[in-house]
């Protein structure tokens, strides 16, 4: 019966079946061996990246949960953890954007209140192919509502995170969804099913044959063929999770919970299997028991389903009617499905009669693990390579288009300025963050759009910031260096919002790992993420990998997305992206070495995806970031914003932005990179050295901040002053941007919104 | 004085009501679950935001047959003051302690922004702190909140001083531009006739403290306060605080 097309449909190889076989010691029925290929794949079983995630750092004295549980976690104080997690749902969203991302949304939450904590906050990393793409406006629309009709529904913000387009993506979008939650650092509760005879509870949505092989989706690659796959993506119930949330926090504060799981990636057979070998124990369900949506569904069909909206909790013996009153309080009904044994074997009965019968080991522990072959990608050398010089030879045709050529003086510079203002990666995320509701729980300080997110801890003084950032660019140019320089620009977003970061999570967004060129981006990543978040002291406590992200045979630039959660220990010493006050000064931090490889700079102006990305010194960019640390708790800092796509000129840009047009008048150095004049001033403005940060500074705390930064050994210089309503930028002496704040202001605004504009007849 | 902030399965602001009764105008709160059939002797009742019932047949359809919405009718019929926010309006319409409702948004799409809203009335008792024609500042979050009436109901609430707040620019006058819903006649709340039950779009509960960026919605909060504080210093039952303007 189960022949090599059998293997293939469940995406297992030969040799992993004859693995089974063995530990068997029997050739496995249909159920089990659907069974071992959902736990076998590379979703649940991470059997190509395994051997390279174990060398990461993930302990420290604020970690209270590493990787491993369905979340991390880290101390925030006063006997509170901070629960966080950063998840992938790519190809759910490409194949149905709306449910795709909803359902992603779903996930990630439930992952979250599993651990016993209150989800507070969302966060998104979402990358698509270029807006001008067919296909694109569709699926940023869908994916958008998607996550807006999840999380507003169940009244956890939205409060922040990054948008990039890029053709890269588009066959093949990513779609990264971060939660974060409030625990009592001793009442997190794990995902272990131990206490033989204890009571095994099926509780939450109806099981019907959605998503059954959603996890084997995610370990293939796309063609044409894809779209026929609808079947696989899960429809999602925010409604029935809110309940599932309030009533199994509920639950969770009576003590006769053991321990509880959400089915996720391929649902009752991972959570059964996952809950019994962290606790060291069996657990015998029979699948006549589980609620279904649909008839005539078999054990295969019940163990391998994706439906949404479903949990499974071990209660203590004796403790059923509490647990059981608690879920009708919400009309929900826990429906007792087994127990747990003491024999470590995951045993499914149908009416009875066993129908599967498996140790966990062989389906966890023993899971395959692959080192597989990496080498360096051929593209590599010559993609590193940039040519300076030439970038000075542009004909008046090769100019960008952009809305407005008003610009009084430096026409080349002002006009690359605002066509990369008005670039959808660049500019505002206003049409998206508008659509989610960031302001629910009365919490959020830092709203979306003005930095890091930032919520308070209701019941103390105290606020976390939290960031993702990523960037694929730089990851394809060198993947070790972009992946450090994502680690860093996300601690970097949190410091700037006065808060300490304390803790990481990762989604490793990659193609085919069987390719060796994939492996070796992947692997490099890896690297460069262990060594920034060793340097920065910043713990991966948790992630997600999500591989084979490729659409007929191209895969998407390697793209590692960190999420950093940091703590500011009074909510009031808040900073934000904007100048606050007409002459204050504008203090740059850090060094500009006109770094021009990898930029937005050279993509969007020159139509190059090329040279080296931006150097990084971790010991100055954990410097900087103590240094924006001490200057909040002091008080002696306005605003900051941190200088990344775009370089220096978007940033001060975005500091003028959102202030009802308050300008700038600028200088800053010159840089010299190449012969040609015009490229040193694009190198100066554009360029996007590492470990920058522009802060505004009130006039009497000026020599303060200069000595706080002198003393921490970072480079730090006055360029300018607030006031007017025009921005005004020099390169030594000469100046190269003058544009009013509103009209670069309205370009930037528009740089999403004019892409969905009704035309009206 | 005692807030009674009711749950719906699906309510999602009902912490942030009471958050901001209790902990921002440290007055008593309770929380009042569906299924119970009376208000727990609460002097005024707030129906919260969310999404009860997943609000997937149409908002506060489901909601209104919830046994509270009974303890809260009785309660309005003695002239109590209920207020219902962005959910609870929706609510209180479906119900009919408001006349209207709502369609989506004239953008079809989800809308979480602050907008300026224009006081019309302050004889009820949820704006009467604030000056007729002063301009408050105060989040929306809301799919539906396009706030419809056949015309004849509208001209009667206007006629009858009904309609409370209305979406503005931020001087105060109405432009299409600056109504986020596409509401008719820019109304973002009203009350009913005898002016205690009021049904508002924007969330004042969102902007009571600085740190959350604005606390023009105080003024929503501090009018109930001070409207029982009165009538409880004359020794008056709430019953009579909807009669008492």
């Amino acid at each position: 019966m189960i022949d090599l097309q059998v293997l293939q449909r469940h995406g297992l190889t030969r040799e992993e079946y004859d693995r089974i076989v063995e530990f068997l010691g029997r050739e496995p029925n249909l159920t089990e061996l659907g069974i071992f290929s959902v736990m076998w794949s590379e979703h649940c079983s991470y059997k190509s990246s395994r051997v390279h995630l174990k060398t990461l750092p993930t302990k420290g004295p604020q970690v209270l949960q590493g990787p491993g549980e369905n979340a991390g976690a880290v101390d925030i104080g006063e006997g509170l953890a901070a629960v966080f997690k950063i998840e992938s749902h790519n190809h759910p969203s490409f194949i149905e954007p709306y449910q795709g991302a909803a359902t992603g949304v779903g996930g990630i939450i439930r992952d979250i209140f599993t651990m016993g904590a209150r989800p507070i906050a969302l966060l998104n990393s979402l990358r698509f192919g270029s807006l001008e793409a067919p296909g694109t406006k569709r699926l940023l629309e869908g994916v958008v509502a998607g996550i807006a009709g999840y999380g507003n529904s169940i009244g956890i913000p939205t409060v922040g995170g990054e948008i990039v387009f890029e053709p890269s993506y588009s066959g093949n979008p990513l779609v990264n969804v971060f939660c974060l939650g409030i625990a009592k650092a001793s009442d997190i509760i794990k995902g272990v099913a131990s206490g033989v005879g204890n009571p095994v509870y099926y509780v939450g949505a109806k099981t019907g044959r959605d998503g059954i092989h959603g996890a084997t989706m995610a370990s293939a690659e796309f063609d044409e063929k894809s779209a026929e796959k609808r079947p696989a993506v899960q429809v999602g119930d925010p409604f029935m999770e809110k309940l599932l949330l309030e009533a199994c926090l509920e639950v969770m504060r009576t003590d006769a919970l053991v321990g509880i799981q959400d089915m996720g990636a391929a649902g009752l057979t991972c959570s059964t299997t996952e809950m019994g070998s962290r606790g060291g124990a069996g657990v015998e369900i029979d699948v006549s028991f589980v609620p279904q949506r649909e008839t005539g569904m078999t054990p295969y069909e019940i163990m391998l389903s994706e439906s949404q909206e479903r949990m499974l909790l071990v209660a203590k013996r004796g403790r059923e009617a509490e647990v059981e009153r608690i879920f009708e309080k919400w009309d929900l009904h826990a429906v007792r499905i087994g127990e747990v044994t003491s024999d470590g074997v995951l045993r499914v009965k149908d009416r009875g009669s066993v129908v599967a019968e498996i140790p966990n080991r062989a389906l966890t522990d023993e899971a395959p693990l692959y080192r597989r072959p990496a080498t360096e990608p051929e593209y590599l050398r010559e993609a590193q390579r940039l040519d300076l010089e030439s970038l000075g030879d542009r004909s008046p045709e090769k100019r960008p288009l952009h809305g407005t050529g008003r610009v009084a003086r430096g026409f080349q510079s002002g006009g690359d300025f605002l066509a990369l203002l008005g670039s959808p990666t660049i500019g505002s995320k206003r049409w998206v963050y508008r659509q989610y509701d960031h302001m629910v729980r009365t919490s959020t300080i830092n709203l979306p759009g003005m930095g890091a997110g930032v919520v308070r801890v209701r019941g103390t003084d105290r606020a976390l910031a939290l960031s993702v950032d990523g960037n694929g660019r730089y990851c394809y140019l060198d993947p070790h260096r972009g992946a450090m320089l994502a680690v860093a620009e996300a601690a970097r977003n949190v410091a700037c919002a006065g808060a300490r970061p304390l803790g990481a999570t990762n989604c490793l967004n990659f193609g085919n790992p069987e390719r060796p060129a994939i492996m070796w981006q992947f692997a490099k990543a890896v690297e460069g993420i262990g060594e920034a978040c060793r340097a920065l002291d910043v713990p991966i406590t948790g992630g997600n990998v999500s591989l084979y992200n490729e659409t007929d045979g191209h895969a998407i630039y390697p793209t590692p997305v960190i999420g950093v959660v940091g703590l500011l220990e009074r909510a009031d010493r808040v900073v934000a992206r904007r100048f606050r006050e007409p002459g204050d000064a504008i203090v740059m931090l850090g060094d500009s070495r006109g770094e021009l490889g990898g930029t937005e700079y050279l993509k969007v102006i020159h139509g190059l995806v090329r040279g080296v990305p931006p150097a990084l010194d971790l010991a100055a960019e954990r410097a900087l970031q103590q240094l924006l640390v001490a200057l909040s708790e002091e008080r002696l800092v306005r605003s900051a914003h941190d200088c990344s796509d775009g370089g220096i000129a978007v940033t001060l840009a975005e500091c003028c932005f959102d202030t009802a047009g308050m300008g700038a008048e600028v200088e800053i150095d010159r840089v010299r990179v190449a012969g040609n004049d015009a490229v040193n001033v694009a190198a100066a403005l554009f360029g996007e050295s590492a470990s920058r940060v522009v802060i505004g500074v009130a006039p009497d705390d000026v020599t303060a901040v200069l000595q706080r930064a002198a003393a921490a050994s970072v480079p730090a210089k006055v360029i300018g002053r607030t006031g007017g309503n025009r921005l005004r930028i020099a390169v030594a002496g000469e100046t190269v941007i003058e544009v009013s704040v509103g009209e670069a202001e309205r370009v930037w605004l528009s740089a999403i919104e004019k892409y969905f504009v009704k035309r009206v007849a | 004085m005692k807030f009674g902030v009711v749950i719906f399965p699906g309510s999602n602001c009902d912490e942030d009501a009471y958050h901001a009764a209790k902990d921002v105008f440290g007055q008593d709160a309770e929380y009042l679950w569906h299924k119970n059939t009376d208000v727990k002797g609460a002097d005024v009742v707030i129906l919260p935001g969310g999404f009860a019932h997943g609000d997937y047949l149409r908002t506060g359809a489901m909601a209104r047959f919830s046994p509270i919405m009974g303890a809260v009718r009785a309660f309005a019929d003695r002239g109590g003051p209920v207020l219902g926010i962005c959910n609870g309006f929706q609510i209180l319409l479906e119900a009919g302690l408001l006349p209207g409702a709502m369609l989506r948004n004239k953008g079809l799409k989800y809308c979480c922004q602050h907008v300026y809203l224009r006081v019309e009335r302050t004889d009820t008792p949820f704006t009467a702190a604030a000056r007729a024609g002063q301009v408050l500042r105060i989040p929306i979050g809301h799919g539906e909140g396009n706030y419809f009436a056949p015309p004849e109901t509208v001209e009667k609430l206007e006629a009858n001083r009904q309609v409370i707040l209305r979406y503005t620019d931020p001087q105060g006058q109405i432009n299409d531009e600056w109504n986020p819903n596409g509401s008719v006649g820019a109304i973002a709340s009203i009350c009913n006739e005898r002016r205690n039950v009021v049904g508002m779009m924007p969330h004042p509960e969102r902007a009571c403290e600085p740190l959350l960026g604005g606390v023009d919605g105080r003024l929503i909060f501090e009018s109930i306060v001070q409207t029982l504080r009165s009538a409880e210093s004359l020794a008056l039952q709430p019953s009579v605080v909807g009669r008492a303007s």
